[in-house]
């Protein structure tokens, strides 16, 4: 499908359509996944705090979702010097650090009740999530402050490149920072076994926030098509 | 004389010539450490037990400075065009680039990090292991800052851009080695965080100069 | 060795700005070109993009030797020189220091590097710093590996401006001696060049 989606004017055809329908789909999703999250019973240990987990849990899987799309567009763009490859990068790296932010910060929110503290250092999730958050700045830090397109492109893939390597091993040094310390297994560890009626709006909720980043992927690509569209056309005029 | 030595030379030579080599770094280092007591409050205790930890994320941030002059000299004068097409590559080029950044600014810093961690009271049983995670951390800063500093070439930002870069790529080396130097400080393990960090270090110098070159490369199009 | 330089259709895109469109140009050994044209119009670019350094739209170039052609890369790595219109000098340094290392990474040795400064007329201020030379000085020394790293073609892009009359008639005499002996000369310049040489006009 993507190299059937390379050409711009098919990708604009194509995200036409998918852009809105993705949306809508997104928009039912949330709404049964809400609905699914408030009538679900308290957890006996955090209590009604469990309600943030079905905000923070998907998010903090976007947050590395997203940054895998940046890092394949960024290879694309890179490789094949594609030009949407790069518009599609560049249109991920807000929605990522969005919902990253948005990760970050309803998992204090949701540590406060639970465990006590609004942030856990040395928690490995936490940690890699924060450096994945300043990943992002860093992206869209360097992006603006390359004026040159055609340098920009190729410059910022490099680096979202070269975060997509460091990530697992940022990952792992915090794993093996916590074994020092023995720090409190405050998070469970990875892959718990959620009673169903947690687990179905938990997937739900995942399945909303992919297809709403999908629309709003699309739209933001199909945005800055028509921006690069439109400053050809005023370069054109002014020659 | 190989391209590689030459290169080699002449950035040794310029580090010198343009204003004492390391002193800047050891100059940003000691006046953060003498504002660390004054930040803190005085209590002994309290400062022996944070100088270890305290020492290596100083090295850390002042291996940042003096970075942008790795390409960005070169750049501005024209220099770069000529090394890039010379017969060597400028992946070589890079190479050497980072290498003389290591032996001209976090080498020395190392070297530094123990005295640093004396005068704040911390044990000064700690030296072996704070020199030889500051020399081995100090390689991986300098290979990857030189990522930092061939990406943000032409740019506006210059330094703050760095530093903004390359700060999340230090978290492994950061963590590894302040693990390193706490194990050692509480008689644990600190061979497997040491040689994490030395596997980190060699293959961020293995492979960072070639993201240096495709950037440098991409600043001269 | 570069006997013959081939440019077939080259288009340079600066920014999302045409710059060259469809230029082509064929020299030979022992053959001279200028590109001139008003500030902005390309010249730059194009010496740039010849050596390399920037990608064409489209259109390639060509290099060609005695025995067949050469790997782009290859040949300008080996068989080309490009002088920016920077001089590649740091001003800290001694001059003879730097004339040397650009030798040196160009495959000269040192003592051909002060034979060349020598020729230029520069060898009584090889002991000084960079930064202590004028203008043409700082030029000289640049030109000077041309002399120090004997290669087939080379793409100057304004080499004489800082130079004065008597120096571009010296230089106008390592140019001939370079042509005669089957070397390539392709330049940007708003004078014309002290040798006979092609005119192109970048529109």
């Amino acid at each position: 499908m993507i190299p059937a989606l390379a050409n711009p004017d098919r990708f604009m055809a194509f995200s036409r359509w998918a852009a809105p329908l993705l949306g809508a789909l997104a928009a039912l999703l949330l709404a049964a996944g809400l609905v699914l999250d408030f009538t679900a019973p308290p957890d006996a240990r955090q209590g009604y705090a469990v309600h943030i987990m079905f905000i923070h849990v998907p998010a903090a899987w976007m947050s590395l979702f997203v940054y895998a799309c940046l890092g394949g567009a960024s290879f694309f763009s890179l490789v094949f010097r594609h030009a949407l490859a790069r518009a599609a990068a560049r249109a991920a790296a807000p929605l990522g650090a969005g919902v990253t932010a948005a990760a970050l910060i309803t998992g204090s929110l949701w540590g406060k009740p639970t465990w006590g503290a609004w942030w856990v250092w040395g928690d490995p999730r936490l940690t890699s999530v924060l450096v994945l958050f300043l990943l992002y700045t860093a992206y869209m830090a360097l992006d603006a402050a390359i004026e040159d397109e055609a340098r920009a492109a190729p410059a910022t893939a490099i680096l979202a490149l070269v975060g997509l390597i460091n990530l697992p091993i940022v990952h792992y040094s915090v794993v093996w920072w916590r074994s020092l310390h023995q720090g409190p297994s405050v998070l469970r560890a990875g892959g718990p076994s959620l009673p169903p009626v947690y687990l179905t709006p938990l997937l739900i909720m995942g399945l909303a926030y992919l297809t709403g980043f999908g629309a709003l992927w699309l739209v933001r690509i199909r945005g800055e098509v028509w921006r690069r569209r439109a400053a050809v056309m005023a370069m054109r005029a002014a020659a | 004389m190989s391209g590689f030595s030459l290169i080699l030379r002449r950035e040794f030579a310029l580090a010198f010539a343009g204003g004492g080599g390391p002193l800047v770094a050891i100059g940003f280092f000691l006046a953060m450490t003498s504002l660390l007591p004054l930040a803190l409050g005085g209590s002994p205790e309290r400062l022996a037990g944070v100088a270890p930890g305290f020492a290596w994320l100083v090295l850390a941030l002042a291996a940042l400075i003096s970075l942008e002059r790795m390409f960005e000299r070169d750049y501005e004068d024209g220099s770069l065009d000529l090394i890039a097409l010379g017969p060597a590559p400028l992946e070589m080029a890079a190479f050497a680039k980072a290498l003389a950044q290591w032996a001209t600014t976090t080498a020395p810093l190392a070297l530094v990090a123990p005295f640093v961690v004396a005068a704040l009271g911390g044990k000064t049983a700690l030296w072996p292991i704070i020199t030889a995670a500051g020399l081995t951390g100090g390689l991986a800063f300098a290979f990857l800052g030189g990522i930092g500093a061939a990406l943000s070439l032409g740019s506006r930002r210059g330094g703050i851009l760095i530093a903004v870069i390359v700060l999340p790529l230090f978290t492994p080396p950061v963590i590894f080695g302040a693990g390193a130097i706490e194990a050692f400080g509480a008689g644990l393990d600190w061979k497997t965080p040491l040689l994490f960090l030395a596997a980190y270090a060699l293959a961020a110098a293995a492979l960072s100069p070639f993201a240096m070159a495709a950037a440098a490369r991409n600043a001269l199009s | 060795m570069i006997t013959a330089l081939a440019i077939e259709d080259l288009c340079i895109d600066r920014g999302d700005r045409r710059l060259i469109e469809g230029f082509s140009l064929v020299l030979g050994a022992g053959e001279a070109a200028t590109l001139s044209g008003r500030n902005g119009a390309g010249k730059t670019s194009l010496l740039r993009t010849i050596a390399g350094l920037i990608r064409p739209s489209a259109g390639r170039v060509v290099f060609t030797s005695a025995s067949g052609p050469l790997e782009p890369d290859d040949a300008i790595a080996r068989h080309a020189h490009l002088i920016g219109h920077q001089d590649g000098l740091k001003l800290s340094r001694r001059a003879g220091e730097e004339a040397r290392f650009q030798a040196a990474w160009c495959g000269g040795t040192r003592g051909t590097a002060d034979a060349a400064c020598a020729r230029l007329g520069l060898s009584g201020l090889l002991a000084m710093p960079v930064r202590r030379l004028s203008a043409g000085q700082r030029r000289r020394l640049a030109l000077a590996r041309l002399i120090a790293a004997p290669r087939s073609l080379w793409l100057l892009d304004e080499p004489l401006t800082p130079l004065d009359r008597d120096q571009r008639a010296a230089f106008g005499a390592v140019l001939t001696e370079h042509l005669a002996g089957g070397g390539l000369v392709l330049a940007a310049a708003h004078d014309p060049l002290p040798v006979e040489a092609r005119e192109i006009e970048l529109a």
